[in-house]
């Protein structure tokens, strides 16, 4: 069973299972318009099956 | 996902343009829009010697970067505001940037012209919110450092996001006069320095993918005064809004562009030199000079 673990703001989830980055992103309640998904050196496509480590970062900045 | 133009792999789908790219294209797209942008705004010239306002945030390292990619002459300012850890970690960026490309970072101190106070402590003593503080000193010392250092224009990072979140704000309050100051480049006035936006047709988006792809290392933290700002929430909407309809803030920012003419500017006061230090003021002191008067007398 493929595992995959999100770095969030801090936070790390777990997920278990065959995952699209587009999924993770409807599970976090996040815009893709907000947020970049990484893996190591290499952004990742939202039409992408997830595993490894994953970073959601923000790009939406205040001031 | 392929990218369209290369073939390779695409990371990345910009919805507004309806285009996936690779990593290296991406970079490709995001300089050949800023240099675009430049050449029909007629912001910069090659020949100009540009000032780049620096944070230590993905957008301005970005601008500063994608505008010595592009051949202009650029160096970097960057004001501490004395926010504790999030203002030394800026600087570190900024500092890093400057060191790994070989180029000049002037650094100004918020403190120097304060009596030793930061921009909090500023701001509580002129019982006045940071925000709006912060706004008024940074316009103030940008401008006397660009015109002190020589330079022919300063060059600030504000994106697509930040203009139409700024035009939503001044359409909900009908901020008249900020409308028509809402321009991605604002002429040199008596004792003012030209400024110019480069970035204004790229998205908060397309330019983080930018600094990641190109191993730019901004600040990832907040400034710790800007949590649940109105700026957050109107980007907030204008990203909800840009999701069901992509490329909408696009429209917004370049239909506001085209019909600006339409909004006429009240006639604007007399200005003259600041009794103090010189820059223009519709009073005897500037607000720059007023706000120093009135916080020092407390120190």
């Amino acid at each position: 069973m493929p595992r995959v673990k999100v770095n969030y703001l801090g936070k790390v989830y777990e997920f278990e299972g065959r995952l699209r980055a587009e999924e993770l992103l409807e599970r976090l309640n996040l815009n893709p318009e907000e947020v970049l998904l990484i893996r190591g050196n290499e952004l990742i496509p939202t039409d992408e099956v997830l595993e490894g480590e994953i970073e959601v970062r923000p790009v939406i900045s205040g001031g | 996902m392929k990218c369209r133009m290369c073939g390779g792999k695409a990371v990345i789908k910009l919805s507004a343009h309806n285009l996936s790219l690779c990593q290296s294209c991406l970079a490709t797209f995001l300089r050949r829009r800023v240099g675009r942008t430049i050449e029909r705004l007629h912001l910069l010239s090659l020949q100009e010697k540009i000032l780049v306002a620096v944070s230590g945030g993905k957008d301005s390292l970005s601008l500063w970067d994608l505008l010595l990619e592009l051949g202009y002459q650029a160096e970097g300012l960057y004001i501490d505001l004395g926010i504790g850890d999030y203002s030394q970690k800026s600087e570190e960026k900024a500092m890093g940037f400057a060191r790994e490309r070989g180029v000049k970072l002037h650094i100004v101190r918020v403190r120097d012209y304060f009596g030793g106070l930061s921009i909090p402590e500023i701001a509580h003593r002129a019982r006045r919110v940071s925000c709006s503080v912060c706004g008024l000193v940074k316009r103030y010392l940008m401008n006397r450092a660009g015109k002190e250092g020589g330079f022919d224009v300063l060059a600030t990072g504000h994106n697509l996001d930040d203009e139409v979140s700024l035009l939503l704000g001044n359409l909900l309050s009908w901020q008249k006069e900020a409308l028509v100051r809402q321009v991605p480049s604002l002429p040199d006035k008596g004792g003012l320095l030209r400024k110019v936006k480069p970035l204004v047709l790229c998205s908060e988006r397309e330019v983080a993918a930018y600094a990641f792809i190109r191993g730019i290392d901004y600040i990832l933290d907040e400034c710790p005064y800007s949590q649940g700002s109105t700026s957050l929430r109107y980007k907030n909407l204008l990203n909800r809004l840009e999701r069901e309809s992509p490329g909408i803030k696009l429209q917004f920012y370049q239909g506001f562009l085209k019909n600006r003419h339409l909004l006429q500017a009240e006639e604007e006061p007399e200005l003259q030199p600041c009794e103090n230090c010189g820059y223009l003021t519709p009073a005897r002191l500037c607000s720059f000079c007023r706000l120093r008067e009135r916080v020092l007398q407390k120190v």
